[in-house]
């Protein structure tokens, strides 16, 4: 269920995640507003500590006034009355009422508690009091301070409880936070010292502070969405012309190098756009110079190929015309007639492979998929390639799977590839060795099929794995070459292999021969992840082989432990 | 020289060679004098269809690139007025140029630079039909062959084919019902003994379709196998 949910708002999630990586203005706004928060409240709360402050001081002040001018009138009050033959009580009552019948009517309460020096708590009677008026609005700490004779006059802060007394207001009320003043009095009926208490409500000075705080409460929440929106412009400002570049880059990647930045004004921005519109400029010329170099070289290349091919053709045949004739010569001009026939098939061979690599570099070489049966295709290159092996006397064995191995690629390369692996096997191979054996192995898994062909001759030195696709390499220049390779044929087998999104792969060992495999995709488009055979044979003596994938292909990373 | 020749292998056949490159037309001349084919040269596109009037050849050798005028029209020209064989030469593999020389009505290519033998062989198998002929008749669809007499008749009308269509008809009608593969009728029709150009079988195979068959879109005659070649309508 909660799984459920989960899946249900996950999209929703993701593209909010997604939206906030992106964009430069949410997290902007976001964290502007978030900011900006933080140092409201911050002023906010100076501010209402500081107005707080200044109204208690302010009110403190007025009140310990007013008690300073109570407790004068009740000196003199008391002073004027005659010290004796009055009760004490009565005397209580007469300075008392008249300051509680004041309080009542200026919003006092007012508490007379005593006699000091006795030890009797407040709370356990005895004392006069503003009716309603609980006694433990009382603090207990001041109460203590004026637990004895001619304590100075005192303020605190405390909270009014008014007793219930059945009546409903306020009854249930939260204490009125108050000022409480205490000042002590000697009655001249019995000598004792009285204190009286006066609790001055702070009601107003809490309206005004609340007065102030939602104030400031709704300044601040009017200010966030303003900041916000603030924000929300400014940076629009900067991101609109910073977008409007990522358009026009992405634009220029994608071909389209006349595309411009709009100039408006001197600021950043316009610099900047400025700027990259020199850069989209420069690049566009040199990309034009490039490609106009390229398509010179390339146009030459075919050119140069072509003009060949008919002079070449009128020399081939003059030449065959002469080799045809040469029992006729003498020795010496009909060798001459041997030498020019051999050559000029090594010139055509050259020829066709550079009309051949010429095509691939101009991005001109186009598949021509079929069902092809590589079996079919293995038998039909090691058939041809039979006379080769005779001559050199190397025995071409090929393992075939019990299933036959199909593939959907371009049979005219995949079997120019697989001839020119088999052909250099044989070539690379101990000649005259009756050990050896030209293994040509096939293999085929649901996406991928491949051809690995093994010789056991000199082998690769290590770092020549990688090297063996270049053009015109040569392992040892001074190696003579059997059958009349161009330099070239790796290296188109390896354009062959790539036309298809497969990979070319040597593997080799000085003194333990070479292998080359060959793997493609079983569907053409479909990505290649491993190919069904390994790259390193079997018959491999030491792990430490240089394997070295062909450029530009990708070796899946276990392949290279096995 | 190639009279001299010619003598020697009296009949073989008469080429025109039509190529705008000197020493590559008189080499061509020297060979083909060789194999006792007599020859004529033609240096111009514009000249070309009035030395193959004058010269009435057994096959015409064409150069694609021609002074005066291209080799697919000379080529479209002469099929217009004859079924001789044509072989084009061509100094570029790319598909599109062949494919046009092949759709414009000739018959084979070689690519330059060609071996000799090879072109030999392409004209040998082109000409080869001097051989004495069989009185044979063979039906294909509603369609009845006279082998000897080298032509197709539908009923009462006569369908004009180039000798190569007539070829391929042939060789399809002879094995009814059994699928030839392209490998096979290359080897049948053209003479070639190793791999080629699958796309000869191809544009001929319509251009065929395209003169025998009621609705060339809905062949009935020439039936293609997917994957594995063609073979004749019941």
């Amino acid at each position: 269920m909660l799984h459920d949910a989960w899946r249900r708002v996950a999209p929703a999630v993701r593209r909010a995640l997604t939206f906030w990586r992106r964009s430069i203005q949410a997290r902007v706004v976001v964290s502007t507003v978030l900011l900006s928060a933080v140092v409201v409240s911050a002023v906010g709360w100076i501010l209402l500590q500081q107005t707080r402050q200044g109204l208690l001081e302010h009110r403190v002040e007025l009140v310990l006034a007013e008690v300073e001018t109570e407790m004068a009138e009740a000196r003199t009050r008391l002073a004027a009355a005659s010290p004796t033959g009055v009760a004490p009580g009565r005397q209580q009552r007469d300075l008392v009422e008249p300051i509680i019948d004041r309080g009542d009517s200026r919003g006092y309460s007012v508490v007379l508690a005593g006699p000091e020096g006795q030890d009797v708590p407040l709370s356990e009677g005895g004392g006069v009091y503003t009716s309603g008026l609980d006694l433990v609005s009382v603090p207990a700490d001041l109460e203590a301070h004026f637990d004895g004779v001619g304590r100075t006059t005192a303020w605190t802060y405390t909270g009014i409880v008014r007793r219930g007394d059945g009546t409903a207001a306020g009854s249930d009320d939260e204490p009125v936070p108050a000022v409480i003043v205490g000042s002590q009095v000697q009655l001249p009926a019995d000598g004792r010292t009285y204190t009286l208490y006066y609790l001055f409500p702070l009601t107003e000075e809490q309206e005004t502070l609340g007065l102030v705080t939602r104030a400031l409460f709704t300044a601040g929440v009017l200010l966030l969405p303003l900041v916000a929106g603030i924000g929300w412009l400014v940076t629009r400002q900067v991101v609109t012309p910073i977008r409007m570049a990522r358009k026009v880059a992405e634009r220029i990647a994608a071909g389209r190098l006349q595309e411009r930045l709009q100039v408006s004004g001197e600021d950043d921005i316009a610099r900047l756009a400025y700027s990259f519109n020199q850069m989209a400029t420069n690049l566009q010329r040199q990309i034009r110079q490039l490609e106009e170099l390229s398509w010179v070289q390339r146009r030459f290349v075919s050119d140069v190929s072509h003009e060949l091919r008919t002079p070449l053709t009128t020399v081939r045949m003059a030449s065959d015309l002469l080799h045809d004739a040469r029992t006729d010569f003498d020795p010496a001009t009909a060798r001459s007639a041997e030498l020019l026939q051999a050559e000029l098939d090594r010139f055509e061979n050259l020829l066709v492979d550079l009309l051949e690599i010429s095509r691939f570099d101009a991005g001109g070489a186009v598949l021509a998929p079929e069902d092809v049966n590589l079996d079919d295709v293995v038998n039909r290159v090691v058939t041809a390639a039979q006379p080769l092996a005779d001559q050199r006397g190397v025995r071409v064995v090929v393992e075939h799977p019990d299933d036959p191995v199909r593939v959907e690629a371009d049979g005219r390369r995949v079997e120019r590839i697989l001839r020119n692996l088999v052909t250099n096997a044989i070539d690379h191979a101990l000649a005259d060795d009756p050990t050896e054996v030209v293994v040509v192995r096939l293999a085929s898994d649901d996406d991928a099929v491949a051809v690995s062909v093994r010789d056991h001759g000199v082998g690769l030195a290590p770092g020549e794995a990688a090297m063996v696709f270049n053009r015109f390499w040569r392992a040892d220049p001074a190696r003579a070459r059997t059958s009349g390779g161009t330099g070239l044929g790796l290296a188109i087998a390896q354009e062959d292999a790539h036309l298809h999104g497969g990979w070319l792969q040597a593997w080799g060992r000085t003194g333990q021969g070479a292998q080359f495999r060959l793997t493609l995709p079983r569907h053409l488009g479909a990505p290649l992840r491993h190919s069904p055979l390994p790259l390193v044979p079997e018959d491999a003596v030491s792990s430490d082989a240089a394997v070295v994938p062909g450029p530009g292909t990708v070796v899946p990373p276990r392949e290279v432990e096995r | 020289m190639s009279a001299a020749s010619a003598s020697a292998h009296p009949g073989r056949g008469r080429v025109l060679i039509v190529d705008d490159d000197a020493p590559l037309a008189e080499m061509l001349g020297i060979v083909l004098g060789q194999e006792g084919f007599e020859s004529r040269v033609c240096h111009r596109g514009d000249v070309a269809l009035g030395a193959f009037r004058d010269y009435r050849p057994d096959l015409v050798l064409l150069d694609l690139m021609l002074p005066g005028k291209g080799g697919v029209d000379v080529c479209k020209e002469i099929r217009a007025e004859s079924g001789v064989p044509i072989v084009m030469l061509t100094a570029k593999g790319d598909t599109v140029d062949v494919v046009v020389g092949l759709e414009s009505g000739a018959d084979d290519y070689v690519v330059k630079p060609f071996k000799p033998k090879e072109l030999v062989a392409r004209i040998r198998a082109r000409v080869r039909r001097t051989e004495p002929p069989v009185a044979e008749s063979v039906a294909i669809g509603d369609l009845e062959i006279d082998v000897a007499g080298h032509s197709v008749r539908r009923g009462e009308e006569e369908i004009p084919l180039t000798p190569l269509e007539f070829d391929l008809l042939v060789c399809l009608a002879r094995n009814p019902g059994q699928v030839l593969t392209r490998q096979v009728l290359l080897e049948e029709v053209w003479g070639y003994h190793h791999a080629a150009d699958t796309r000869l079988v191809n544009v001929h195979v319509q251009r065929l379709r395209s003169k025998v068959e009621h609705d060339p879109e809905h062949p009935e005659i020439v039936l293609t196998v997917r994957g594995v070649g063609y073979k004749a309508g019941s």
